[in-house]
């Protein structure tokens, strides 16, 4: 049932620009792939390639195996979530998911069986005679899931599925996409600009970037080993703290930045760079403390927000050179407006880029292990 | 903005009266805008409602504009329903006319306008040419023209006569000449073509890449989608081109000379009502016959709003 997707030097060119740029990618039968990225960066453009509602301009489409460039939607066994629902206003929820099965001449009771099988599922057995003005966005949303299940494809697309409900029903929708997810067993690609949402629902992301492919990993190895500086920022929420620093050594056994004109040990983390190189620091908020035990010193700072959110505590922190420092701290921390703290972080678990935005250091033993 | 407050201070909370003092006051302050609107008042009151008026007394009247009019009751309403030829024969052509050129017209509005919807370069300039029809067609010059394209000696049959047809004067033969005025209608598609566009621009193209995903033929993309969201446009094109339609004149006064001729064919009901009222000076008369037109009309705006409930989709 479940099916491999295969892009090979896959390119989209409209008139002479090039927006998709040769991306190869493989996704695996049964894979939940999530294509995140920041606006603009081709996600859309890419899952609409392979709904067939683009045209491919270069490069392969396979579906488990076949060429799939020139073959019509229609005929890719595909079924697609759009963002805006796209649910048909002038039919009742019953006729927008029969709508595909008609097309496709079902008879009227294997329909009428599909149907009814599909709104126990989504729970929207009771909303079948109204027409979608009559539902929440919730319930639209059940029931453009409905109308992709009930053709029962072989791969579903969503684009950007939940960006339009609220922030409570988002994150109800994105528990029943996974629980579908898990009981259907079908390959999905799911595309949003919401890093969250993209490492609670994928068994891999696929990061973009103007057209290209930034990284390709589990939500794990993405937040824990990303390989440019675009994906350090870009996953993990609250966002990674990046400070300018100087490789004052570097060696097996570890490395000695300056940052902010103070020399920072880190033990353990091997940093590819000759001493002198420019580089930059990059540390999570989750993995600064406050106090003066409990990893390597980073250096003082001046607290300029506190945002208390019970189970954790978010500050908002200056040091004297002026770089900005955000730590998330022990929710139960006792931090007023203007104190003057010091933050210390576990060398294993920064990261290191050079001028390009690579990373250039690897843990000796890397933080997923260590936590195991 | 001025207005709503002063509306608020005119009729306070709660319900009480205003005193004649404060409605001055308010007048006063809204002065500056009913000064705006005087020319559309006095246009409105000068020209539409009280001719209106006037005419719907007169419709009980005998008046031939030389002597005053005289009260007859609802003699010529009588007459009209009882005794006049004419006028039967004048609904005749013109609910023909009715029921041939607005279907017409607004299917090739939709034809063109969905051709246009398809993103052709050059839109604006095309669209501007197509819509120029619309606002020529009713001139007394395009009428005119008209009359020698469909002449005997015409365009049209010179066209004809090069594929060896020897086609007849169109428009002084009685089984033709209607059908000259449709073409005229219907060419003068602009109007109703502009607003499906506008119509085809609002249906989201997710709908379609929905369907197509669905295997929906474009065939059946027409059918079970574009036309069930472009109900609401249709049938405001559908009501405004069908009393256009009741209401039409100047082409069939120009093509027939005034007569309505030959033999009726062309009698529409305005031209009727225009020879009664300006031919044989029964101004009571041609009254009675104008507000006939006006209750046929509102009967007809009724039943489509009626019916709309059932064919009409609103989204909200």
């Amino acid at each position: 049932m479940a099916t491999t997707i295969v892009l090979n030097k896959i390119l989209k060119r409209y008139g002479s620009a090039e927006v998709i740029h040769g991306i190869d990618l493989k996704i695996e039968p049964g894979e939940f792939t999530v294509f995140v990225g920041p606006s603009g960066c081709g996600k859309s453009t890419l899952l609409r390639m392979i709904a067939g509602l683009e045209a491919i301009s270069g490069g392969d489409l396979l579906i488990d195996g076949e060429r799939m460039n020139d073959v019509a939607a229609s005929k890719r066994g595909i079924a697609m979530v759009f963002q805006s629902y796209a649910l048909y206003p002038h039919m009742s929820v019953y006729k927008n998911l029969a709508f595909g099965l008609e097309t496709a001449g079902y008879k009227k009771a294997e329909i009428d069986r599909r149907v009814r099988d599909v709104a126990k599922i989504l729970k929207i057995e009771d909303y079948l005679q109204r027409k979608p003005k009559a539902l929440s966005g919730g319930q639209r949303q059940r029931v453009a899931i409905g109308r992709a299940i009930v053709r029962e494809p072989k791969i579903f697309l969503f684009d950007e599925p939940l960006s339009n409900l609220d922030a409570e029903l988002r994150v109800a929708m994105r528990v029943e996409i996974a629980k579908l997810h898990q009981e259907l067993g079908n390959t999905m690609i799911y595309v949003t600009h919401d890093q969250v949402e993209a490492m609670t629902m994928a068994d891999k992301i696929v990061v973009l970037k103007d057209g290209n492919v930034m990284q390709v990993g589990a939500p794990l190895d993405l937040y824990n080993r990303p390989a440019t500086q675009f994906v350090a920022g870009f996953i993990g929420s609250p966002k990674m703290n990046f400070i300018a620093a100087t490789v004052e050594s570097a060696d097996e056994r570890g490395a000695v930045l300056s940052i902010a004109g103070r020399s920072v040990r880190l033990p353990g983390l091997k940093v590819a760079a000759a001493p002198g190189a420019a580089v930059t620091f990059g540390v999570r908020p989750e993995h600064l403390t406050v106090g003066a035990e409990g990893g390597e010193r980073l250096g003082e700072v001046t607290v300029q927000l506190v945002e208390h959110l019970g189970g954790e505590t978010v500050l908002y922190t200056v040091n004297h050179a002026g770089d900005t420092l955000n730590a998330s701290v022990d929710g139960q921390l006792k931090v007023s407006h203007g104190e003057r703290v010091t933050l210390m972080v576990d060398p294993l678990v920064c990261h290191v880029f050079d001028a390009n935005g690579r990373a250039i250091a690897t843990p000796a033993i890397p933080a997923a292990q260590r936590v195991a | 903005m001025t207005s709503q407050t002063s509306l608020g201070a005119a009729v306070p909370a709660g319900g009480r009266i205003a005193s004649p003092g404060r409605i001055r006051r308010a007048l006063g302050r809204n002065a500056p805008g009913y000064l705006f609107l005087l020319p559309w008042l006095l246009g409105f009151f000068g020209l539409t409602l009280g001719p209106a008026i006037a005419s719907l007394w007169l419709s009980f009247t005998n008046y031939d504009l030389l002597q005053s009019p005289t009260f007859v009751g609802t003699a010529n309403y009588v007459r009209i329903a009882t005794a006049d030829p004419k006028f039967a024969a004048a609904m005749k052509v013109t609910f023909l006319y009715v029921v041939l050129s607005v279907p017409l017209k607004l299917a090739f509005a939709l034809l063109v306008a969905m051709a246009f919807n398809r993103g052709i370069r050059g839109l604006p300039l095309y669209r501007a040419i197509f819509y120029l029809p619309s606002l020529l067609g009713t001139s007394v010059a395009i009428a005119v023209l008209w009359r020698q394209l469909f002449a005997a000696d015409g365009l049209v049959n010179a066209a004809l006569a090069n594929f060896g047809i020897i086609g007849p004067s169109w428009i002084s033969n009685p089984n033709y000449s209607l059908y000259t005025l449709v073409i005229l209608s219907v060419w003068q598609f602009g109007s109703p073509m502009i607003i499906f566009l506008a119509g085809l621009r609002q249906i989201p193209t997710d709908m379609y890449e929905a369907a197509s995903l669905d295997g929906a033929s474009k065939t059946r993309q027409f059918f079970k989608i574009t036309l069930p969201l472009l109900t609401p446009v249709i049938f405001f094109n559908f009501v405004i081109q069908t009393i256009d339609a009741f209401k039409a004149f100047t082409p069939a006064f120009i093509i027939s000379e005034g007569t309505g001729g030959p033999i009726n064919s062309t009698l529409f009901y305005t031209l009727y009502l225009y020879q009664e009222a300006f031919g044989f000076f029964r101004m009571g008369y041609a009254s009675a016959l104008a507000w006939v037109l006006v209750v046929i009309i509102a009967i007809f705006t009724a039943f489509s709003f009626l019916s709309a409930r059932y064919w009409v989709h609103y989204d909200d």
